[in-house]
């Protein structure tokens, strides 16, 4: 099908709607309130009004489908004048205190009132004057700053399936709240924080550690603290992406190495605790496949699932692993190794999650922990930029350093599971880890994927679930025993943790996101395939720790450090 | 008094229902639920949101959502004493926004309209249609007709 955009002829699927079929055409129309996960957006911004021939009245592009013929223009001055009509109502209700806010370099609103030259405030509305919600440890909402674009809504209920927030009251009075008027923190809210990933304003923003990490580091200069990070494997991805790197590798030595010129006394690597993750999580799986606890047994690395769980479905509770998850064993580890050497370790983890804040709060042995977003800011305040000096990589630091690919794919959605199934089948006797036979499942974007495995002489029934809609769904079809598994993946945010609340927004437009998650998820593999370690069981610093410190999988010590119990 | 339970079964248990919502009532059943809670409790309680959000497999934010969207439900109890001051255009003229001033005010009403000490709650329908004898005040349900702030004083002076 064609239509025409601008005078131009724009090839279309018959279910596009004409902002899709711009946005392919490379023509961006500017919007605030659609998003690429919607099936429909609320079609409340107005701000992607275009005009249509033959229609008196200017058309939402992001709702209206494409048919042949159609004749649309985006940029005429009557639609321009009425969009920047649009955005100055939209600023005349929004406080004016942008030099102050998070999002001040960042902010679509922002943008979007450059773009369209807004250079005066001809409309002075009344600012909502809601109280700022600081109740959570991982997200904070400032509803005066919220334009009621309604994506976070559109996220949380549609994608997500969690309906933490909706639209609450009406008319001026009208806000995004959840379900109720006490905070987030007593809500239904996971913290996935996939509302703050997509939130244009400042309205939504993780609980900023930023400064308090400032501070340490500064009592750290004068040798009052020691401080020391680790970095979670998603976090490199990220950034080698961002940076335009092939190699994961290189982007973990730069932050490495960025991480201890502003003062951090070490830098450890998170997959390093993923591979620990992974001997006890199969030692775990193949305990309850032999008969010692309820099947399948679901992964416990993401928190906002695990608190999906403990809130939504607690009947489910025990099919959680008992595993803590890599971030909390890495901490356990640093902080029990720093108690027997007799010193005082600040602990921070960079994770590219707000669950993460949520997790340490609850399990605690963490001093802090920084979203990837909060990583970047940070660096920034020192000055340092990863990527810009080569002379600033460095390896992570013994013994908790050394990771296998294994360990590394944990930052993407499959990757726990093929990570724990290439020891779980070590385990039960295979002779050699199948190298690089990942089934087209476990890696595919696919939503929900099921497959079996081999694993001990039978076939493992297994499910990777990536986000926590397809997580709800997969809940479903257990309850209804539509389907029968043994062992189920699940990361809260859809991609993985690449795709994490806590990640880098996205700078543009809609066709963004799942680029970035492409561009991620390949870092992720390729960390794998180039990993001299194929799985955790072949880690010789794991072997170590258990040999010298820990014991076995699943033995006292390791239970102690590195196990956890569940609110039901 | 029922609790959200007994109001939900009864609601589900009506013999007008379709068979469908017996086995799991629809999400359109959020508005009736709220007005029986309503009914029975004269306001809205959290429990009553959890347990409709329960019950319908709704989030809570959206049973939420929807209570605090119509004017109809309340989420405070009532106060002992209820003053309606009609907000009709013909009210209005005769100058009930000035009342309604007043009695915030006097009484130091929060924003649910209720006084703190629980006595009192004012309430502000669009019109009670009692134009004639604007400005129009219903106390406990009881009409007065032709009030001015020194008549409404006296009026709350008599409940005291």
């Amino acid at each position: 099908m064609e239509i025409t955009v601008n005078g131009k002829p724009v090839e279309c699927d018959k279910d596009d709607t004409v902002l899709d079929a711009a946005s392919r055409a490379g023509v961006h129309i500017p919007h605030l309130c659609a998003l690429d996960v919607a099936p429909a957006p609320h079609a409340s911004c107005r701000v992607c009004l275009v005009e249509v021939e033959g229609e008196a009245r200017l058309q939402t592009s992001c709702t209206m489908k494409v048919r042949e013929g159609l004749r649309v223009r985006t940029h005429s001055p009557k639609v321009l004048r009425i969009r920047r009509n649009i955005v100055e109502l939209l600023l005349a209700g929004h406080p004016d205190d942008c030099l102050y806010c998070a999002r001040a370099d960042d902010c679509e609103l922002s943008r979007l009132a450059a773009l369209l030259d807004v250079r005066e405030r001809r409309y002075a509305g009344r600012v909502k004057d809601q109280p700022i919600d600081v109740s959570s440890v991982a997200i904070v909402r400032d509803p005066s700053k919220c334009i009621l674009c309604g994506r976070c809504v559109t996220v949380c209920q549609t994608e997500q399936g969690v309906g933490a927030i909706d639209f609450a009251g009406r008319g001026f009075d009208t806000s995004v709240r959840p379900g109720g008027d006490a905070g987030l923190d007593v809500s239904d809210c996971v913290f996935c924080g996939q509302c703050v990933r997509v939130c244009p304003t400042g309205a939504l923003g993780e609980r900023s550690a930023v400064a308090e990490v400032s501070e340490a580091l500064g009592k750290a200069a004068s040798g009052r603290l020691d401080a020391v990070a680790q970095i979670a494997p998603a976090v490199p991805a990220t950034l080698a992406a961002e940076l335009g790197l092939g190699n994961p590798m290189a982007a973990l030595e730069l932050v490495t190495g960025a991480l201890r010129q502003i003062g951090f006394s070490a830098v450890y690597d998170t997959s390093f605790a993923a591979d620990l993750t992974v001997m006890e999580e199969a030692h775990e799986l193949l305990g309850r496949l032999g008969g010692g606890g309820p099947l399948p047994m679901f992964t416990s690395c993401s928190p906002a699932w695990v608190r999906f769980v403990e809130l939504h479905r607690p009947e489910f509770v025990p099919h959680l692993s008992t595993c803590k998850s890599p971030q909390q064993m890495a901490a356990a580890l640093i902080k029990e190794r720093a108690a027997r050497e007799g010193r005082d370790v600040y602990s921070v983890a960079v994770m590219p999650c707000t669950a993460k804040k949520q997790e340490a709060f609850e399990v605690g042995d963490l001093d802090a922990v920084l979203t990837t977003r909060e990583l970047l800011r940070l660096l920034k305040n020192f000055g340092v930029e990863p990527g810009n000096d080569a002379k600033l990589r460095s390896r992570p630091d013994a013994p908790f350093g050394e990771a296998s690919g294994a360990g590394r794919l944990f930052g993407g959605s499959g990757g726990v599971m093929e990570a724990a199934l290439r020891t779980a089948a070590h385990m039960a006797g295979a002779e050699t880890p199948p190298r690089a036979t990942a089934s087209a499942p476990l890696r595919s974007g696919e939503r929900i994927r099921t497959f079996t495995a081999p694993v001990g002489g039978r076939e493992l029934r297994c499910a990777v679930a990536s986000g926590l809609g397809a997580a709800k769904s997969l809940l479903d079809q257990l309850a209804a025993k539509k389907v029968d598994l043994d062992f189920v993946e699940v990361m809260s945010c859809p991609g993985g943790c690449i795709g994490g609340g806590g990640q880098p927004r996205r700078r543009r437009d809609r066709s963004g996101h799942d680029e970035m998650l492409k561009a991620r998820r390949i870092r992720i593999h390729d960390a794998d395939k180039k990993a001299p370690l194929h799985a955790a069981h072949e880690n010789p610093e794991v072997a170590r720790l258990y040999e010298e410190w820990l014991g076995a999988p699943g033995g006292g010590e390791s239970h102690r450090l590195l196990h956890r119990g569940y609110n039901a | 008094m029922k609790t959200i339970e007994e109001i939900i079964a009864e609601f589900v248990a009506a013999p007008d229902r379709d068979r469908r919502d017996r086995d799991q009532p629809s999400p359109s059943a959020i508005i009736p639920l709220l007005q029986a809670t309503q009914k029975e409790r004269g306001y809205v309680p959290e429990e009553a949101i959890r347990g409709i959000s329960r019950a319908l497999r709704v989030p809570r934010s959206t049973v939420y959502g929807v209570a605090t969207f119509y004017n109809q439900f309340r989420l405070t109890p009532l106060g002992e004493h209820v003053v309606e001051i009609c907000r009709g255009t013909a009210c209005h003229v005769k100058g009930s926004g000035k009342l309604c001033d007043h009695l915030r005010r006097k009484l130091k009403l929060q924003k649910d309209g209720n006084s703190r000490d629980g006595k009192f709650t004012l309430l502000t329908p669009a019109c009670l249609g009692a134009c004639s004898i604007a400005s129009v005040v219903r106390v406990d349900g009881e009409f007065h007709g032709g009030m001015d702030v020194a008549k409404l004083d006296a009026l709350l002076d008599q409940l005291k």
